[in-house]
């Protein structure tokens, strides 16, 4: 085997992607051996079980992917608006849409939303950290390489093709031989693992370690999307990982699932795919309404309208969630009977959404609104969400989705709930939490900048899309020479690049505030508008979070303890705290893991063997491993608490 | 720490007992009997599922008081089996596509039952 | 992260960190519920779809499968009392009745290698048909979780040996309990509705 025989060859782009990538790395290299930070690196990061820094790592990573789903969705456009240039060949355009789709949902969308939740969930509960720390760094870092795995398939091996949906048979190993495929599958794989001990994480931790007095509807409404999302990850992810499995099976082991021979079954794959994929939508979606929420209410600076309405309408959009899969393939060709069923299931999801639409606007109503940038993104959301949403309820019309389906007016509409929601939620949550993790602001100025540029972009790009679908451009479409196209083509090409520019000043805007901006002073970074127990700490956030947990018996309790002059520092109550240690067995583990992935994507099968026997001795260790943590003494964190309150 | 609890947990071997009784009935009932085949099918399911229940509620303390987990166990695993009957009658049900199948066999059975469907599907 | 320390119920209870990790346990049983599920709708969807491969009716035989049934609701019981004499605080009725447990396990997976290398020898394998590979991914996601529970329940009697009963053995063992009977219940089901309804029909 000769490295010319993996590696991608012959694409320009490419070469360049590998130049940049290379030069990129041997950058990083340089300055942490230049400036002596391996160990830094190792000791406060690679080992940590700290979930703010959890959380700032997947916040990271997702960034990161951001912008290379970014790249994916600006030559696509480029490739659209021009498309006699040549600028790519119809199998790199494949690649290509392929890899946005995946990245954007399993790599940019879900860990944006961990990440936050990481570093909020536990702020908002009053908890020290998660329940299973070293669980959380494990699920860190089989996302960390299952993305690495998935990204690195463009310079080695070759990127998947067949959709970010990898419908079958097309994904089969009759048509899709080579390891494309199978790094789509494996690159999933792991970080769904990932993403399921999260899930499970998550929900003992808010059931278990709330602050005490803190009843289930007294928690803030983010953490109570968070527990609803969790419940939909555990109930839901098991099924994409079987799916994952039988599809990697039959392309590696020749079993007989979903192939065209056997008497395999192509369409269980598009079944099993959209049971799990379904909910996923909900998944991204529900941290995102939870997100608006904290958000509308701190800068409407009323308690949230209905809360109870919200929790219970979040409750049943979890459970319809799992009801409404088919009408993902209404055209599969299934009778009216089992179309018309999925059909009135999905129209009834519109119900509880536009509860929670109309909840947002009362709590707007009659307030005085402050319009800073978070708030600025959440009132975006609400009108362009609608827009996605309306859309939504046309395809969910079975006969009319024969018209709608794989048209530009789906690929419209899917970026608008997913933009407008998730993404606009991902900057929302950012700016708004962003104190609490640096220690600084985000300059406003920029930030409307970007937010601005975003925003038209946003709509100048999709808007037109709707009636190109109408007009009859089919998606995954690589030549659009059809003059009635060319014009809307172009401008959705000019949207998409006002989206890359607002996302260029919002990257600037984070290094410009790291210089710039004020540091923080008081824990309640919004001019005092925090409602909930985030806004109780310091800032930054001291290790331990809360050097004395209050007694919460109300929704929004910050407010009430501003009120009677009580912190979460009191000092007579102040007793050792139990901590858990850091460790670099998560990352081995899943390096292993990692590898046995790697393996299996070649079909290296003593690659593969040997990673999965290195994971299981490092699980063999963590069993015997009882190490108990350590207590953090009273004098600590009083000095500690002192320095940070000025006292 | 040595509790004052009896030998011999009645409970447990009256869940043995039930369970290995159950498991001959149904295989009886599969193998020995002359019943119709539907019949048969509902009655073995039923039967697991309170095995099942055997299982969960007398040798897994689902509902066990002092394990402070309150009402979890018994929801995740009421939701986890809500679920597995949605996927497994709704993967039935939508790769069906809905159309009856063109063989007379059956006994002109109509049921719209999961294990009817699997019925039909070994009639291809 | 709570210190404190429950003086009475079940050791497993005490701490928030033992009842923290045997929920964590339910949960994730729930996810496990989901697993095999969806493993089933697929046996399900593809019941039938044997091509040239030999029909499950031919090849099953109850005499194996009852025995193997048999095997799992013995080791199932004897867990149970495993955990039984581990509340009673016996290191020694634990390690006894786990060590029978994991024997019948043991049995339990030698009868299911012997059935599959049956198979394969009559000409169903994993390749031969849609339906076949689903029934052996079904059976051997199922044969692979006990032997898993096998591994991990050995780790279990090393540290028990090691250690004693404290509240962190005792959660250990406790949870490996629920594992156990668990993959109880998922026999149940693959006995009924794969081996009992593939003779029937």
């Amino acid at each position: 085997m000769h490295i010319t025989d993996i590696l991608v060859t012959g694409e320009p782009i490419i070469y360049g992607a590998m130049v940049s990538m290379a030069l990129v790395g041997i950058a990083l290299f340089f300055l942490l051996t230049y400036f002596k930070k391996w160990g830094w690196l190792w000791r406060e990061w690679l080992t940590t079980v700290d979930h703010k820094k959890i959380g700032v790592m997947y916040i990271l990573s997702a960034l990161l992917m951001l912008f290379r789903g970014g790249v994916d969705a600006m030559m696509m456009r480029v490739q659209l608006a021009f498309p006699d240039l040549g600028f790519l060949n119809s199998q790199h355009y494949n690649e290509i849409f392929t890899t946005h789709g995946t990245i954007m949902i399993i790599f940019m969308a879900m860990p944006f939303l961990i990440g936050l939740m990481n570093i909020i969930v536990p702020l908002q509960i009053g908890a020290r950290d998660f329940a299973f720390p070293y669980l959380n760094a494990l699920s860190f870092w089989s996302f960390f390489f299952g993305m690495a795995l998935f990204n690195i398939s463009f310079v080695i091996g070759g990127s998947p093709d067949a959709g970010w949906t990898s419908y079958t048979p097309l994904s089969g190993a009759a048509m899709s031989p080579g390891p494309g495929q199978n790094f789509y599958l494996m690159g999933l794989q792991l970080s769904g693992i990932g993403t399921l001990a999260t899930g499970i994480n998550l929900m003992v931790t808010i059931l278990k370690m709330r602050a005490p007095g803190m009843k289930l509807f007294h928690m803030p409404i983010f953490t109570w999307s968070t527990l609803v999302t969790c419940f939909i990850i555990v109930f839901a992810f098991p099924i994409l990982t079987v799916a994952l499995a039988l599809l990697t099976i039959d392309r590696i082991f020749g079993s007989q699932f979903f192939t065209l021979t056997g008497e395999g079954l192509p369409m269980m794959w598009a079944n099993l795919f959209w049971m799990w994929g379904h909910p996923e939508v909900y998944i991204v979606i529900l941290p995102a309404f939870g997100i608006f929420s904290e958000v509308i209410a701190t800068f409407a600076k009323k308690r949230l309208f209905g809360y109870n309405v919200m929790v219970w309408s979040m409750i049943v959009i979890a459970l319809l969630s799992f009801l409404v899969w088919v009408h993902h393939f209404f055209t599969m060709g299934a009778g009216a009977f089992v179309n018309s069923v999925f059909s009135i299931s999905t129209m009834l999801i519109a119900v509880p959404t536009g509860v929670k639409i109309f909840n947002w606007l009362a709590t707007l109503y009659k307030s005085k609104i402050e319009f800073t940038v978070p708030m600025l993104w959440s009132l975006a959301f609400i009108p362009s969400f609608i827009l996605g949403g309306v859309t939504g309820v046309m395809l969910g019309m079975a006969a009319a989705d024969y018209q709608f389906h794989n048209s530009y007016f789906l690929i419209a509409h899917f970026h608008y709930v997913l933009i407008a929601g998730t993404v606009f939620a991902c900057f929302a949550g950012l700016v708004f939490w962003y104190p609490k993790m640096f220690g600084h602001k985000m300059n406003e100025r920029l930030g409307k900048w970007a937010f601005w540029l975003f925003f038209f972009g946003f709509h100048v790009c999709f808007f037109p899309q709707y009636f190109l679908g109408l007009d009859g451009m089919p998606r995954r479409l690589f030549i659009t020479n059809v003059v009635e196209w060319l014009p809307l083509n172009v401008i959705s090409t000019v949207g998409a690049f006002g989206m890359g520019l607002g996302f260029i000043v919002f990257v600037y805007n984070v290094y410009y505030s790291f210089r710039y901006s004020e540091r923080e002073t008081t824990g309640d970074s919004w001019n005092g508008n925090g409602r909930t127990l985030e806004w109780a700490t310091t800032t930054p956030v001291p290790y331990y979070n809360f050097a004395t947990v209050p007694y919460v018996d109300e929704i929004d309790p910050y407010v009430r303890m501003k009120e009677e002059g009580k912190t979460t520092f009191e000092e007579s109550k102040v007793k050792p705290i139990h901590m858990p240690s850091y460790t670099g067995q998560p990352f081995i583990m899943m390096a292993f893991l990692g590898l046995a992935s790697f393996g299996l994507v070649f079909e290296w099968m003593y690659v593969a063997v040997f990673g999965l026997l290195g994971g299981v001795v490092m699980m063999i260790r963590r069993s015997f491993d009882y190490d108990d943590g350590y207590y953090v003494p009273v004098e600590e964190i009083k000095r500690t608490e002192k320095k940070a309150r000025g006292l | 720490m040595a509790n004052s609890k009896k030998r011999v947990p009645m409970n447990h071997v009256i869940g043995f007992v039930l369970s290995l009784v159950m498991t001959l009935v149904a295989a009886w009932a599969a193998i020995g009997s002359d019943l119709p085949v539907t019949w048969i099918i509902i009655g073995i399911m039923i039967l697991a599922l309170l095995q099942a229940g055997v299982q969960l509620f007398m040798f897994m303390h689902v509902t066990e008081a002092e394990s402070g987990n309150g009402h979890v166990p018994w929801n995740m695993m009421f939701h986890g089996f809500a679920l597995a009957g949605i996927i497994v009658a709704g993967s039935l049900f939508t790769m069906s596509f809905g159309f009856d199948h063109d063989h007379g066999g059956g006994g002109g059975d109509h049921q719209q039952h999961e294990e009817q469907e699997q019925q039909d599907h070994s009639g291809h | 992260m709570a210190a404190e320390e429950l003086k009475t119920g079940p050791l497993e209870y005490r701490t928030q960190e033992g009842q923290m990790g045997i929920m964590g346990f339910w949960i994730f049983l729930g996810a496990e519920v989901v697993l095999f599920s969806t493993l089933f709708a697929t046996y399900a969807v593809l019941f039938g779809r044997t091509a040239d491969a030999p029909h499950p009716g031919e090849l099953f035989e109850p005499g194996i499968v009852l025995i193997m049934t048999f095997l799992l609701l013995t080791s199932s019981f004897t867990c149970g009392l495993a955990i039984h004499e581990m509340r009673r605080g016996s290191v020694k009725g634990l390690t006894i009745w786990m060590a029978i447990t994991l024997a019948l396990g043991l049995g339990f997976l030698g009868f299911e290698i012997y059935e599959f290398v049956h198979y394969a020898h009559e000409g169903a394998t994993i390749q031969s048909s849609a339906f076949w590979s689903a029934f052996f991914i079904l059976a051997g996601t199922h044969g692979l979780h006990v032997t898993l529970g096998i591994g991990w329940a050995i780790l279990l009697l090393i540290q028990i040996k090691q250690r004693g009963l404290t509240n962190v053995t005792s959660r250990k063992f406790f949870i490996i309990s629920l594992y156990w009977h668990f993959l109880d219940v998922i026999w149940i089901f693959i006995f009924t509705s794969v081996y009992l309804i593939g003779m029937v029909i």
